[in-house]
């Protein structure tokens, strides 16, 4: 097995909380100390940024299903050109993964086809219905890392709150979405005067704090270790804190679409800034940054969801919700370090480490012995964003001919080169 | 006088003088509208093609005659009963418009956006006739040329519009426009049917008629869909009628020479008193109707106007 020794480099460790020069080794798969690697493939990094590679919970890949959208092959190429090494993948497809055997199918297309580490989240509904529990047990077994309806939320308290007891009983982590679904029903937009005037159906910021203090007090009840895919307002990341400070196993996550756009973005009825909960006011979105700086906000996520071009084309309240990130998440995550909001060690907490912890990897820091999933980039070159170049199969971004800084220079998983562009 | 519009989407993009050239040319049509010889060869040779996503008789019908009444060929797309319903996207189907090259879009549309979409993808003047709740351009503007002829003037008045603002495209429009105008604009209807920041369009929000009324040069009428009920915006026809419906109690409370407006088609007894619907002195609703061909044919004129600009000299060797 070959060895690796990134010299030069500007490690950024969000478990020690360091940004400095350094060197890293990498043998056998694993990071390890970078003295005394004979032989060992010798890489200057040239002063750029080492870090451990993203780790993205929520990742729709659309196999099975609706390949033409994307394919676990496309969907890898654009994590391994964005720095991402896990895809944690949403179990929202056409059938959706409810099954051991479906949830199969995905391990082994993902192992084919997907150069990146691909750790797949099952339904906890059968068929993501709310009705009957998903088999959780087999699941588990087949090797799902959590428990997800996706955006699909569990209106019945009663199904709900006994998946999350039963849940409970074998570790295992359940994801919500927090929204109140009846309220919700129909909303392209977040009330205001924005969709007001835009005649876009919209829906109170405060559906989401009803979502979650519902969700809250079923944790209470079943003891269930919850991860809440998206909190996007101030009201509701209130409830969060206080949920955390009663010490129950609650963690949050924010798409990065959350934290660096707001409603107004959406202008002249651009559907590609149409996403699930909608962009929230300039307020929530800072409330949402301040979250993640602080780690009352655990993890970003791309909140990856290939749209074809005919889902979109359509007008503002007809067209299909989501955004792809794979590939734009990291240099849309530097625009808050360059705009002094965090510092990159602070961003990574939210990347790489604490979604790895959240699901019990090792990987997602810079510790000898931890897998060598890795990421160097610079965080300032500066591009303009062109959709057509994006690997995904859908180009469905928010970011098309936006300014942007921050390339990756390559990707390595388990200590093997996964991208051929740069350093 | 200019009028520099490519589209009419909204009154968002209008400019208080472009409103006024617009006005002006409509009130030249107002007179050839009453005289014999209703003709006029502004649009001849163009195209016309009204795209009805959602039934509408008066309007589509005020737009086909102002269309013909300026010699364009008008055609009349029934959109609910053709292809859309086979799956074909709204896109698609104005793709297919375009390739028969029309010079003028008429598009009503039951989601918001829709006519900015199309003139994103078509090569020819798109009018909005409406699109969900965000905009209806010529209701407005019909609005304001009746307001004008009323009272002489479109600025410094008190105007009251009053029911469903929340899902109402008139209200949209009336608002921007008599607010570029510089009118004292309130808002009057239960806080159901009130858009959620509402008091920061620069109006005045009131929860009853008399407080709304009060002084009123101005008192448009909105209809009250009926299906409102089902999603319990209001509980009752009556209570509604009762509160916030138009009689002479409330109207008393706005100014003596207070002129009362609707957008038509009204519901006698739930949003309007019959009677007041019917008072010659007060009730300038067929005013509208009238105004709304004139409006129509002058934004098709001066948009005509500006398509020809806009395209290549015809070869006069050829």
């Amino acid at each position: 097995m070959t060895a690796i020794v990134f010299r030069n480099a500007r490690l950024i460790d969000p478990e020690k909380g360091t940004d400095q020069i350094g060197s890293l080794g990498v043998k056998d798969g694993l990071i390890v100390e970078p003295q005394g690697l004979d032989g060992a493939e010798e890489i200057d990094c040239q002063g750029n940024c080492l870090a451990p590679g993203i780790v993205d919970i929520g990742v729709k890949v659309s196999e099975p299903g609706e390949r033409h959208k994307e394919s676990f092959r496309t969907a890898g190429l654009a994590a391994a050109a964005g720095g991402v090494t896990t895809m944690v993948t949403r179990p929202d497809t056409l059938p959706a993964i409810d099954t051991p055997e479906v949830l199969e199918f995905v391990r082994r297309r993902a192992n084919e086809a997907a150069p990146v580490n691909v750790l797949p989240m099952a339904a906890l509904t059968r068929g993501r219905e709310g009705r009957e529990m998903a088999e959780i047990g087999f699941l588990l077994d087949a090797g799902a890392v959590a428990f997800t309806d996706c955006d699909s939320v569990v209106t019945n308290t009663k199904v709900f709150s006994r998946c999350l007891t039963y849940a409970a009983s074998l570790g295992a982590l359940v994801v919500g979405h927090p929204q109140e679904p009846v309220l919700s029903a129909g909303a392209a937009a977040t009330s205001g005067k924005f969709a007001a005037l835009k005649g876009i159906p919209a829906v109170s910021p405060l559906a989401e704090r009803m979502g979650l203090d519902r969700d809250i007090a079923i944790v209470e009840m079943t003891g269930a270790r919850y991860h809440a895919d998206q909190v996007t307002t101030e009201r509701a990341l209130r409830r969060l804190a206080r949920a955390k400070d009663s010490g129950l196993d609650i963690t949050a996550g924010v798409s990065i679409h959350h934290l660096t756009l707001n409603e107004l973005d959406v202008g002249d009825y651009r559907t590609f800034f149409k996403v699930k909960p909608p962009l929230r006011s300039e307020d929530d979105r800072l409330a949402a940054v301040d979250a993640v700086a602080s780690g009352l906000i655990d993890v970003i996520s791309s909140m990856h969801t290939p749209q074809d071009e005919e889902s979109k084309r359509l007008t503002f309240e007809e067209a299909a919700s989501g955004a792809i990130g794979l590939e734009t998440m990291l240099p849309a995550a530097l625009r808050l370090v360059h705009s002094g909001q965090m510092t990159l060690p602070v961003l990574w907490r939210a990347l790489s480490l604490s979604p790895a912890k959240r699901l019990g990897l090792s990987a997602g820091r810079l510790a000898p012995g931890t897998p060598a999933d890795l990421v160097l980039f610079d965080p300032n070159a500066p591009f303009v964003m062109d959709r057509f170049k994006l690997l995904s199969k859908s180009k469905n971004t928010p970011f098309d001919e936006a300014r942007m800084q921050g390339r990756v220079k390559g990707t390595w998983v388990a200590g093997r080169r996964i991208t051929t562009n740069g350093a | 006088m200019s009028f520099r519009a490519r589209h009419l989407l909204g009154i968002e993009h209008l400019a208080p003088d472009e409103i006024v050239t617009l006005l002006d040319q409509a009130e030249t049509y107002v007179d050839l509208n009453r005289s014999d010889e209703k003709h006029d060869t502004a649009l001849k040779g163009l195209t016309q093609i009204n795209m009805f996503f959602e039934a509408s008789t008066r309007t589509q019908t005020s737009f086909e005659v102002a269309g013909k009444r300026l010699g364009a060929d008008v055609m009349n797309m029934h959109m609910q009963s053709s292809s859309v319903k086979k799956g074909e996207t709204l896109i698609d189907t104005a793709l297919t418009l375009n390739a028969m090259h029309p010079d003028l879009l008429v598009v009503r549309h039951p989601s918001s956006g829709a006519a900015n979409l199309l003139a994103q993808k078509v090569n020819c003047a798109v009018l909005n006739a409406g699109d969900g709740r965000h905009e209806h351009p010529t209701q407005a503007l019909l609005d304001a040329l009746t307001i004008r002829r009323a009272k002489d003037r479109l600025h410094r008045l008190t105007i009251a519009i009053c029911g469903d603002i929340a899902h109402s495209r008139v209200a949209r429009s009336n608002i921007l426009l008599l607010g570029k105008m510089e009118n004292r604009i309130r808002l009057v209807g239960p806080p159901t049917l009130m858009p959620s920041g509402a008091a920061d369009w620069g109006v005045e929000v009131c929860q009853n008629m008399e407080d709304g009324l009060k002084d009123a040069d101005v008192v448009m009428m909105l209809r009250l869909q009926k299906e409102r009920m089902d999603g319990a915006f209001i509980p009752s026809e009556r209570e509604y009628f009762h509160r916030f419906g138009l009689d002479g109690a409330k109207l008393a409370h706005a100014k003596d020479d207070a002129i009362v407006m609707h957008p038509g088609p009204m519901n006698r007894g739930v949003e309007i008193d019959g009677t007041i619907a019917d008072d010659i002195n007060r009730s300038v609703i067929q005013d509208q109707v009238e105004m709304g061909v004139a409006v129509r044919m002058a934004a098709m004129k001066l948009l005509a106007q500006n398509l020809r600009a806009t395209r290549p000299a015809p070869d006069v060797m050829a």
